[in-house]
């Protein structure tokens, strides 16, 4: 692609991205609510879809206020760090052959920087509240967030493995006989959760449980500061079904009658459903329990599913395939 | 006068009370010695046959400690603890003289029966606090304290707990003004407004708390008075060490409305919309232990059809309730779904009620001597259809919650209380059969016609925030049950009695017979006139034991109205079981427990 195309295309997505993350909201309460019988939004334009932006619009015009006893520039910086962070992983996704913003030859590793980042995003703005609710919530986040990192980097060591490469687009075109969520199902599992936990949404999450820290890390933000942390939520959880759909579901690919570009957008669509659809129905099991979890189930999962797909790769394949 | 149809037998409970009494005083005296009783007094004959005596407060502790601890068939419960101003009751008609009395009321569950101890006090004067018998003891004596100004001696930390700690007077006092007009203008200057917030700070020390340890500095977190999870406004101060809670203080008095001052200046009918206030999601429950001491007190006999019609509407506003209580609990554990499926229920059942009183949420539907109106045509069919309907959504329910892994993950072995434990701490209802203990008041002491009734008691083992709940969970089952057996068998007849005091009168006479005619006129102008007299009942609500112990000085309006209500010892539990958990599983345990804060704190 040529620079300007390259800009084009960055600006489209930009937007894309946005409007899909506001237009989410309205997914998300539009679901909910048939799944539990009511409504939800339906009074704004055509099924209520003008709530979203009914919603934006409200959020820009808040009063900006940042708490006397907050420490300012940090409690500013923390919402557009995670906005920041889960924009830049979009640059590695590959919607479409070609029709990607960096064909990293680590882009999985930049996937795993950017929502590494993101971490301080929701610390900074529990320290920098100065309320104990934002600090319970923080401390929380840290510690789920770090852990799950852990697993979800574990659960892509198969997939790398079997791809040979930690390009996307490489993991893709290794996809094309078969989807890697066969061989790497307990790899898929692993990282769906780890991934959960990492854009912290119910069952998972215990940074912000309303019923217990009232809306933990950003309990005092309001305004375009809250809507910034709620952006990063919902682009999170658009990055992680990309990854998911990339690296397990393979991307772009699918029967000819429909272009490459919308078999990646409906199978990511799917996979944000299901997030929406664990919300509707699951309780959010203790902190403790969490972290147990992750710690005492999740960790040997991942690391024997490595063991067992290196295991296989190197009986089954020639000695050159596997140096390669 | 009209000859009642149902003729009042007020005699026969009076004298078997009076009886017990004296049985009672006889083997204290021989345990104890003389001098136990004050002068004149030891036995008052009362019209709920409750046995009641008379104690000199010095000798207080010894009798309580022997009645607890002692006795062969102990008294394991202080049920409640409350005074009243006597100081312008006319009728006191073999009573010791008193300015302020203090009211213990006891409960054998050994015996199934109550025991009320009074002891008569000058104005300013203490008595020994008994927290050290009863850990229950402690929030009734900081509310008489802030209610009537009667100190406790040795009291851990006797402060107000209804009223703010900047409150000047006891409300309860006879001389203090019950209305805003009363009380001169209501201003807020800047500073008062200062000492007012001032006054709310949570300084541990006075509650006996560290600011660190050696190893450690503590987090001291002010959940509430508005948090998502507290069902109200309630504050609780959790001292912690990380998330663990090291220990905790309620809160409580933000949901207070001085329900039992404003009985004092109401008529004995025109307080009934009153107590449908008190658990709000009781409904029509509330008003039945009030109706049911007023009656106990006038002597009125309720005929069969109100009293199934009462028993099928308290039953229906159990189901609401615990609908409630099923989804906030669910969602209080993180599950967004099962709240809203429930409430959806609630909606049906308030449907048959709205048909039925009128009302929805307070319809403030029963007489003193009935219920207001007969039920309505068609109201049969209402309630079979929401009966097929109710038991699939139950069934639905236990699986989406109940057998959710982590729902049981989170709630199995949370919030543990043991039998001995909530007994001592007073705590009743669905609470206390979570812990495997058999009482009902419907079963143990049937009114209204519960004996007629075919329906399980549902118990538990561990008393947990699970037990708790499928505790509650079958008890939607029972009161199916319970509704069924009212359609079926509906009575036929008045649905109010015919007795002078029933309030308003039935009125197809009052054109007929002159009698008639004057009861209603003096019923509906100035309200019943109820003979003097002290009456207490107990009824198994929605939350746990309520009770009404109402007394009248022989006029329209009672003297003095205490109501018992089971949240308030519940909500004292919580530092018990809370210690040593986590945040969440404090939530879990407040979702449990099943309050409402304007129960709490009448």
């Amino acid at each position: 692609m040529s620079v300007v195309a390259m800009l084009f295309f960055i600006v489209v997505l930009l937007f894309a991205l946005l409007a899909a993350a506001a237009l989410l909201t309205w997914v998300e309460r539009r679901l909910l609510a048939w799944w539990q019988d009511r409504y939800g939004p339906n009074r704004a334009g055509p099924f209520g879809i003008l709530q979203a932006f009914a919603d934006v619009i409200k959020i820009l015009l808040k009063e900006d206020w940042i708490p006397p006893l907050a420490d300012k520039p940090v409690f500013v910086i923390a919402p557009a760090i995670v906005a920041v962070t889960m924009l830049l992983g979009f640059a590695i996704v590959p919607l479409a052959p070609g029709l990607v913003i960096a064909d990293l030859n680590v882009a999985l590793l930049f996937f795993f920087a950017m929502t590494g980042l993101s971490v301080y995003s929701v610390t900074f703005a529990g320290w920098a509240s100065n309320n104990n609710y934002s600090l319970l919530g923080s401390l929380r986040t840290a510690a789920q967030m770090i852990s799950y990192e852990v697993f979800m980097l574990l659960s892509l060591v198969g997939v790398v493995i079997l791809a040979g490469s930690f390009r996307l687009t490489d993991i893709v075109d290794a996809q094309r006989g078969m989807w890697f969520f066969v061989p790497q199902f307990v790899g898929l599992v692993v990282f769906f959760l780890a991934a959960i936990a990492e854009t912290h949404r119910l069952p998972f999450d215990l940074p912000e449980a309303e019923h217990e820290l009232v809306a933990g890390y950003h309990t005092e933000y309001s305004g375009m500061k809250f809507g910034l942390f709620f952006l990063g939520e919902y682009l999170g959880m658009m990055l992680s079904s990309a990854m998911i759909v990339t690296l397990f579901f393979g991307g772009w690919l699918g029967p000819p009658f429909l272009p490459p570009i919308v078999w990646f957008l409906l199978k990511t669509a799917f996979f944000v459903c299901l997030y929406l659809l664990l919300r509707a129905a699951l309780p959010r099991p203790r902190y403790d329990q969490l972290m147990g979890y992750a710690w005492k189930f999740l960790l040997p999962v991942a690391l024997l599913n490595i063991v067992v797909t290196g295991a296989i790769v190197v009986a089954t394949r020639s000695p050159a395939e596997v140096g390669s | 006068m009209a000859v009642p149809t149902d003729a009042p037998a007020p005699a026969l409970p009076k004298t078997r009370g009076v009886q017990r009494a004296n049985e009672l005083a006889e083997r204290l005296e021989k345990l104890l010695g003389p001098d136990l009783f004050p002068e004149g007094a030891r036995v008052q004959p009362t019209a709920d046959g409750i046995p009641t005596l008379w104690l000199a407060s010095e000798r207080v502790r010894d009798v309580l400690l022997c009645l607890k601890h002692e006795l062969a068939e102990p008294y394991e419960m202080l049920y409640d603890l409350t005074a009243i101003d006597e100081r312008v009751r006319h009728v006191r008609d073999g009573q010791p003289s008193s300015e302020l009395t203090l009211v213990y009321h006891l409960l054998s569950f050994s015996r199934n029966e109550d025991l009320r101890l009074k002891v008569p006090l000058e104005d300013g004067a203490s008595v020994a606090s008994v927290v050290d018998i009863w850990p229950n003891a402690n929030w009734y004596e900081r509310e008489v304290w802030d209610m009537f100004g009667i100190r406790f001696d040795g009291h851990p930390n006797l402060r107000r707990i209804l009223m703010p700690p900047t409150w000047k007077g006891h409300p309860l006092r006879k001389e203090h003004p019950a209305r805003a007009t009363e009380m001169g203008r209501f201003e807020l200057p800047d500073d008062r407004y200062e000492a007012e917030t001032e006054a709310l700070r949570f300084v541990p020390e006075e509650w006996g708390m560290k600011r660190s340890t050696e190893s450690s500095d503590f987090l001291f977190l002010n959940l509430g008075p508005n948090h998502p999870s507290v069902h109200g406004v309630f504050r609780i101060l959790l001292q912690l060490d990380g998330e663990e809670i090291v220990d905790a203080v309620p809160d409580i008095g933000w949901h207070h409305r001085a329900q039992e001052k404003m009985a004092e200046r109401q008529s004995w009918h025109t307080y009934l919309p009153y107590t449908d206030r008190v658990d709000y999601l009781g409904g029509v429950m509330n008003n039945l232990p009030y109706v049911l001491a007023v009656e106990q007190l006038a002597g009125i006999e309720v005929p069969d059809r109100a009293k199934v019609i009462r028993v099928m509407l308290c039953e229906l506003f159990r189901i609401a309730s615990h609908l409630v209580f099923y989804g906030t609990f669910t969602q209080d554990v993180g599950a967004l779904s099962p709240v809203f499926y429930m409430f959806t229920d609630r909606e049906r059942v308030f449907e048959i009620i709205e048909a039925i009183c009128g009302f929805r949420m307070h319809p403030a539907w029963f007489r003193i001597g009935g219920v207001a109106a007969d039920l309505p045509e068609g109201w049969d069919r209402m309630v079979r259809d929401f009966l097929k309907w109710m038991p699939p959504r139950l069934r639905e329910y236990e699986r989406m919650a109940l057998e959710n892994r982590i729902l049981r993950a989170r709630t199995v072995g949370v919030g543990t209380m043991t039998t001995e434990e909530a007994i001592d701490w007073g705590v009743t209802g669905p609470n206390l059969r979570a812990t495997g203990f058999d009482w009902d008041f419907r079963k143990t002491r049937p009114y209204s016609g519960y004996e007629q009734f075919e329906f399980d008691v549902p118990l538990a083992e561990n008393g947990d925030c699970f037990d708790r709940c499928a505790v509650r969970a079958e008890e939607i089952r029972q009161s199916l049950r319970i509704i069924e057996q009212c359609v079926e068998n509906m009575p036929p007849g008045d649905y109010k009695s015919r007795h002078p005091l029933a309030t308003p009168p039935i009125k197809d006479r009052t054109l007929h017979d002159i009698e008639t005619l004057i009861h209603h006129f003096i019923n509906v102008s100035w309200g019943p006139v109820v003979p003097p007299g002290e009456s207490h009942f107990n009824i198994e609500g929605t939350k746990g034991a309520y009770g009404y112990y109402a007394i009248s000085d022989g006029g329209t309006i009672p003297y003095r109205l205490r109501i018992r209500t089971p949240s308030f010892p519940h909500l004292q539990v919580l530092p018990l079981i809370s210690r040593g958990l986590m945040i969440a599983d404090l939530i879990a345990i407040l979702g449990s427990i099943d309050f409402v804060m304007a129960d709490v704190d009448r």
